[in-house]
């Protein structure tokens, strides 16, 4: 994945507005956490091929750490910490946001077709 | 002498930490040794520094890794499909099922897996106990004896020393080849070992440190 660049993620998000998209959201600290520190929690939530559709798509940031809201007919999908960006196969956005050592925080990902596995 | 061994993990990686030393061992007596992978860590969370992978190509990557580090430890791999993260919401019967009819037709001697509650991640404890129970349904004159692995930090508290102790540094080496082998996961879970260890003056003396013995429970039918 690359940094960010905030006019082209901004270009690729307006794709896909107006249509069906499959969209996979994520954030996770890790299975491991409190194993190796009992004072730590494990946190984690995803959503894997959540069919959406959005009229609305913006990211937002500082040259480092990025948000991206997209606007539903009745809700948000809403992701913070994103720094990384591909185009995965045809035309899948993936955003992303990792720590120093390169472990995956947060993730945001956007399909015309589902994502496999 | 074992007449096949069966190692079942949910992870690509489970195998090579937690068992890869007794495995050689196996290996080195002529013991064939397969290996029943439940998933393919999807979601593992290293990505590198910088980024290697992300989490659409992980899933390839990490076949990719387990596939060369079956290759390693010269074992049969079979995958089994299920999802990383998934594997105690499904439905214990079947994933049990599932196992026993793999076991019927490889007829091992010994399975080795994890010990349901003592394993920390939510899917080693899951397939733990859906190996032990495929193992509880089989007809008991054909059941293997089942080794279960125990990595809680409070384990030996909750069930006393372990049955059997294997010193695999006879075969660390070929233990460290097969880590390696993972390249997604070592240098993560490697460095968590130098952090974790005040002792260990450098990676590999952590390492050796933590991965030196390979401890199992003998199940209890
Ligand atoms: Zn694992």
């Amino acid at each position: 994945m690359n940094p960010i660049e905030i006019e082209s993620v901004q270009q690729q998000l307006e794709s896909f507005i107006d249509k069906d998209v499959y969209v996979h959201l994520e954030t996770t600290n890790g299975a491991y956490a409190s194993h190796f520190d009992d004072k730590a929690y494990n946190v984690g939530a995803y959503i894997r091929n959540a069919k959406v559709r959005f009229s609305q798509a913006k990211i937002v940031g500082n040259g480092k750490s990025y948000r991206a809201g997209l606007k539903m007919e009745f809700g948000w999908i809403y992701a913070e910490g994103l720094s990384d960006w591909t185009i995965h196969g045809d035309n899948q956005l993936l955003l992303a946001g990792h720590d120093r050592e390169g472990r995956l925080m947060v993730s945001l990902e956007i399909s015309e077709v589902p994502f496999r596995y | 002498m074992e007449k096949h061994v069966v190692v079942i993990y949910p992870h690509p990686d489970d195998e090579s930490f937690g068992a890869a030393g007794t495995i050689s061992e196996f290996r080195e007596k002529g013991v064939p040794v397969t290996y029943l992978c439940g998933t393919l860590g999807e979601m593992g969370r290293n990505m590198g520094s910088p980024t290697f992978a992300n989490r659409e190509t992980l899933p390839e990557i990490r076949k990719e890794e387990l596939i060369k580090a079956s290759e390693a430890l010269d074992i049969e791999l079979q995958m089994l499909g299920y999802r990383d993260k998934t594997l105690e919401f499904e439905d214990l019967t079947k994933v049990a099922n599932h196992l026993k009819g793999i076991l019927e037709d490889i007829k091992p001697s010994l399975v080795i897996t994890h010990y349901p509650d003592h394993a920390v991640h939510p899917d080693h404890n899951a397939l733990g106990a859906a190996a032990v129970e495929a193992v509880r349904m089989m007809d008991e004159s054909n059941r293997p004896i089942v080794w279960a692995q125990a990595i809680t930090n409070n384990y030996y508290e909750d069930l006393g020393k372990p049955d059997v102790i294997n010193d695999i540094r006879p075969y660390f080496n070929k233990k460290m080849e097969a880590i390696l082998a993972h390249k997604s996961q070592a240098d993560g879970m490697l460095g968590k070992f130098k952090e974790n260890s005040e002792i260990a003056a450098d990676m590999e003396e952590a390492a050796k440190e933590r991965l030196g013995t390979e401890q199992f429970y003998i199940w209890k039918y």
